[in-house]
């Protein structure tokens, strides 16, 4: 990957390297008697990586001006295999979770970080910002060279993009081991690793603009819209949501600026927007791209796509406020957010009918492919829990819902059945395709890959239905006394078998997942498939992208 | 309309204006609001902040994770409040820097627990939960007692509160460490300031059985125990219980 550079940018990235360790030798030595330390002696390590790997390679022949004329795909390699190492991660901790709520003594000897409210953060995050963040990096560098039929404008903003990223997630998951968390949900990393992501965000959006500059299309194509808000709207909240007091500048601890009911208000227009702008929107660029060109048909509609994508960059931000009902939040927000989530449902559908109208004539494909099977099966879970979601948004029934697992069911059809599905699709499309490689190396396990994670989605989501209703019946059943039916031990005891149920789902879809690894592995092992065109070209830059058409 | 759209996204900077400015509406019209009217918060005079022994507890809760499975926010639902007490107003967390309201219940809520059971219960139950309810299935936490609490750097902590406008007096950020380890040490010269700082109803006793050290199980049940007892409005005002559907 460092061959690739020029030998300018390689020594930038050394200079980058050696200030990353700077700054962790900085937070090692002045954070030593606080949890700061061991967080210093990460950035420490990963900025001696960083400098080893570019000194290995320092004085390679630098590349020919031919590499301009094909498009910059190195990082995406790395996105891609570092998605597939985080959701080996996020999942086999979701899962072991999972198992700790139906078998709580298997947790290892009485040491902090093996508790569940330690690891369950690692879950989350393991799984939505690396298993998630890195597939959207790598494929939106992909689709926003395709789409724009330009290369990246240099070769190392894409690295440190990636690598900064990175950081930024072992950081955070290194973190709550040791105990260090700002307890907001899907915010949880310290003030020091929010601020270093606001710098690799940012890098990150100018290199989506300078690469939208040198574009030789006149439109900027609808998947590009999705990942601009994805990009934009996930640096707002970010920034809002994690303004902080730290207690010193050595201290990994800090104070949330805001308090109580406006935190509260604060914190869920943030969760929900991640799930809108990370969880959706970014995911939406995927299935722009990747599904028409899968399915060999253009967008089956233009003017749904705009319709799609403005319903949704408006609607959502009001949203927030439907995990705060019948809390101490003023009653007129809540009515907004209900109402709000109630009109979502339009664009949202929308999206999700314009994806699978595009499938009208290529339906015998996804009969016979598994990988456009996977996106396939992506938009119908998006249209399911997109209609769940507005549902429990309705005041009375999430009376019903919220605390009970039925959230949980809920975020799992739509993690699982939406954003790892379109995931899933998306990267045996692009396997073959930027290692060079006619095909995956099986795909008869990608037809396996795909059984495993549909079983796993409809036990893991049927099994969270059921424990969720239960339980919420079970907290608000009277006696005929007219008082409370259950005690809440009574209700624990009722969930016991869905959990059970729940974490077998859970192996199912984590054993795809490692079918998919090998799969990925073994196809970047095979022999390359004959050069088509000759090099220098750029083989695979189509003559137009794909349009949407009317 | 979609003509114009057909201009717009030939350029990229205008798109993402555009994208900044739908996007903020929202969030402008519905948070902007809670910090200027004032009904959003009731009034609460008497109510007492979160010793330093207590804000380390709560530290402590954030650290496990514990927010993950319990809740702290009883709803204005009549089973919840005959559950768990009457429902939480807006000021019980008006101190609290972020708040901890929760999102699911793998078990109970929190936000009424302060002073429900004894301290021998807690430690306890916190050290094996199991030993105390059979059928739990909430994890252990033996090491809180093993550990003893670090209270150096509680007076920065309480500075850094004050600069957010938490009422800490300077006397209070001044002697957090020494507050720290009085209010688990009733017979000490400590224990004095204690009370005088933060009001005659704050629990000052070995939260953990063993007065001699400071240890992160004191905290945890000083914290525990002051749950929902910071002010007593929302008991105060029974009318308020009627509103409860
Ligand atoms: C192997 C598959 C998976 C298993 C076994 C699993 C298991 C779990 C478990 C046990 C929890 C905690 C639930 C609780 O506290 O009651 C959880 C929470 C969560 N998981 Fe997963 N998970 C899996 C895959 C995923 C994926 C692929 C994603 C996202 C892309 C995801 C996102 C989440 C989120 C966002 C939460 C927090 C939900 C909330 O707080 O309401 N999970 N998961
Ligand atoms: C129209 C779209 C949607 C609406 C209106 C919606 C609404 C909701 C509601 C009402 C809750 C429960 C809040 C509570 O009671 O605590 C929720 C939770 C959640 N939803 Fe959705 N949802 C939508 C789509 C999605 C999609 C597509 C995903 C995932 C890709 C998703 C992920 C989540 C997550 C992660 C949570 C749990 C948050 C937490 O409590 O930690 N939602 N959503």
């Amino acid at each position: 990957m460092v061959s690739t550079m020029t030998v300018g940018e390689r020594q930038m990235a050394l200079g980058l390297c050696v200030l990353v360790a700077l700054c962790g030798l900085f937070m090692a030595v002045a954070g030593r008697n606080d949890l700061m330390g061991p967080q210093g002696v990460v950035v420490l390590l990963a900025g001696i990586l960083g400098a080893i790997v570019v000194l290995r390679r320092l004085d390679a022949p630098e590349p020919g001006p031919e590499r301009l004329a094909s498009y910059y795909d190195e990082p995406i390699k790395f996105g891609i295999v570092a998605a597939m190492v985080w959701a080996i991660i996020g999942m086999l901790v979701g899962d072991w979770v999972a198992w700790l709520l139906a078998f709580p003594r298997l947790t290892f000897a009485d040491v902090p970080w093996a508790s569940f409210g330690r690891l369950r953060p690692i879950h989350t995050t393991g799984i939505i910002f690396g298993f998630g963040g890195n597939a959207l990096i790598a494929t939106s560098m992909h689709v926003m060279q395709r789409t724009s039929r330009a290369r990246l404008p240099d070769q190392l903003s894409p690295w440190f993009v990636l690598a900064g990223y990175n950081l930024f997630c072992v950081l955070a998951v290194s973190g709550y081991l040791i105990g260090v968390t700002q307890s907001k949900e899907y915010a949880e990393p310290e003030w020091y690793a929010d601020i270093w992501l606001v710098i690799v965000w940012v890098t990150y959006f100018i290199l989506y603009l300078r690469t939208l500059a040198r574009r030789r299309e006149p439109h900027i194509y609808v998947a590009n819209w999705y990942f601009l808000a994805f990009i934009l709207v996930v640096a707002m909240l970010h920034i809002v949501n994690n303004l902080a007091l730290p207690v010193s500048l050595s201290s990994a601890k800090s104070y949330s600026l805001f308090s109580g009911v406006q935190d509260a208000m604060v914190q869920w227009w943030y969760g929900h927007n991640a799930v809108a702008f990370f969880l959706t929107a970014g995911f939406l660029g995927m299935l722009y791209y990747y599904l028409p060109k899968r399915a060999g048909r253009p967008i089956y509609s233009y003017r749904m796509s705009i319709i799609g994508f403005w319903g949704i960059t408006f609607f959502y931000v009001w949203v927030g406020s439907h995990h705060l009902h019948y809390t101490a939040l003023p009653q007129w927000v809540q009515t907004l957010g209900m109402t709000f989530s109630v009109m979502l449902l339009v664009p949202s559908w929308i999206a999700a009918a314009n994806a699978l109208l595009t499938l009208n004539g290529a339906w015998h494909k996804v009969r016979d492919d598994a990988t456009l099977r996977f996106m396939m099966v992506a938009a119908v879970f998006y249209g399911l829990s997109t209609f769940e979601g507005s549902f429990l948004a309705i005041q009375p029934v999430n009376a019903l819902s919220h605390y009970t697992d039925w959230t949980i069911a809920h975020v799992h059809a739509g993690t699982l059945g939406w954003n790892a599905m379109i995931i899933f699709g998306a990267i045996y499309y692009l396997v073959p395709q930027l290692w060079k490689r006619p095909s995956m190396y099986s795909p008869r396990l990608v037809e396996v890959h795909f059984w495993f994670a549909i079983a796993g989605t409809v036990i893991y989501v049927f099994a969270m239905w059921n424990s969720g209703i239960t339980q919420g019946l079970m907290w608000r059943t009277y006696n005929d006394s007219g008082t409370l039916a259950y005690s809440f031990v009574d209700s624990l005891l009722a969930m016991h078998p869905y959990y059970i149920a729940r974490a077998f789902g859970g192996l199912l879809f984590l054993i795809g997942t490692a079918v998919g690894c090998y799969n990925i592995w073994m196809t970047t092992r095979t022999a390359p498939a004959a050069r088509i065109a000759p090099a220098g070209q750029v083989p695979d830059m189509p003559s137009a992208p794909v349009v949407a058409g009317e | 309309m979609f003509n114009s759209h057909y201009q717009l996204e030939r350029y990229s900077i205008g798109l993402a204006v555009a994208i900044i400015v739908v996007a903020s509406i929202g969030g402008l019209v519905e948070i902007g609001p809670l910090f200027t009217i004032q009904q959003t918060v009731e009034a609460a005079p008497g109510m007492r902040v979160y010793t330093p022994l207590e804000l380390a507890g709560r530290n402590i809760y954030m650290r496990e994770g514990c927010y993950a499975c319990h809740s702290q926010m009883i709803r204005t639902l009549s089973d919840e409040v005959e559950r768990y007490g009457p429902y939480s107003l807006a000021v019980e967390s008006q101190y609290d820097h972020p708040m901890l309201w929760g999102s699911k219940r793998t078990g109970p809520d929190l936000a009424r627990v302060g002073d429900k059971y004894s301290d021998q219960w807690q430690v306890a139950h916190l050290t094996d939960p199991r030993a105390v309810v059979p059928e739990s299935i909430m994890p252990g936490y033996a090491f809180l007692e093993r550990t003893s609490l670090r209270t150096d750097d509680l007076p920065s902590n309480l500075a850094a509160l004050k600069a957010l406008g938490v009422p800490y007096s300077d006397e209070m950020v001044h002697n957090a460490t020494t507050d720290a380890y009085g209010q688990s040490a009733p017979d000490s010269t400590e224990a004095q300031g204690v009370k005088a700082r933060y009001g005659d109803a704050t629990a000052v006793r070995s939260f953990d059985g063993n007065a001699g050290v400071v240890t992160e199980m004191d905290a945890l049940v000083a914290y525990l125990q002051v749950l929902g007892k910071l002010t007593d409005v929302a008991h105060a005002e029974p009318q308020l219980q009627g509103d409860a559907q």
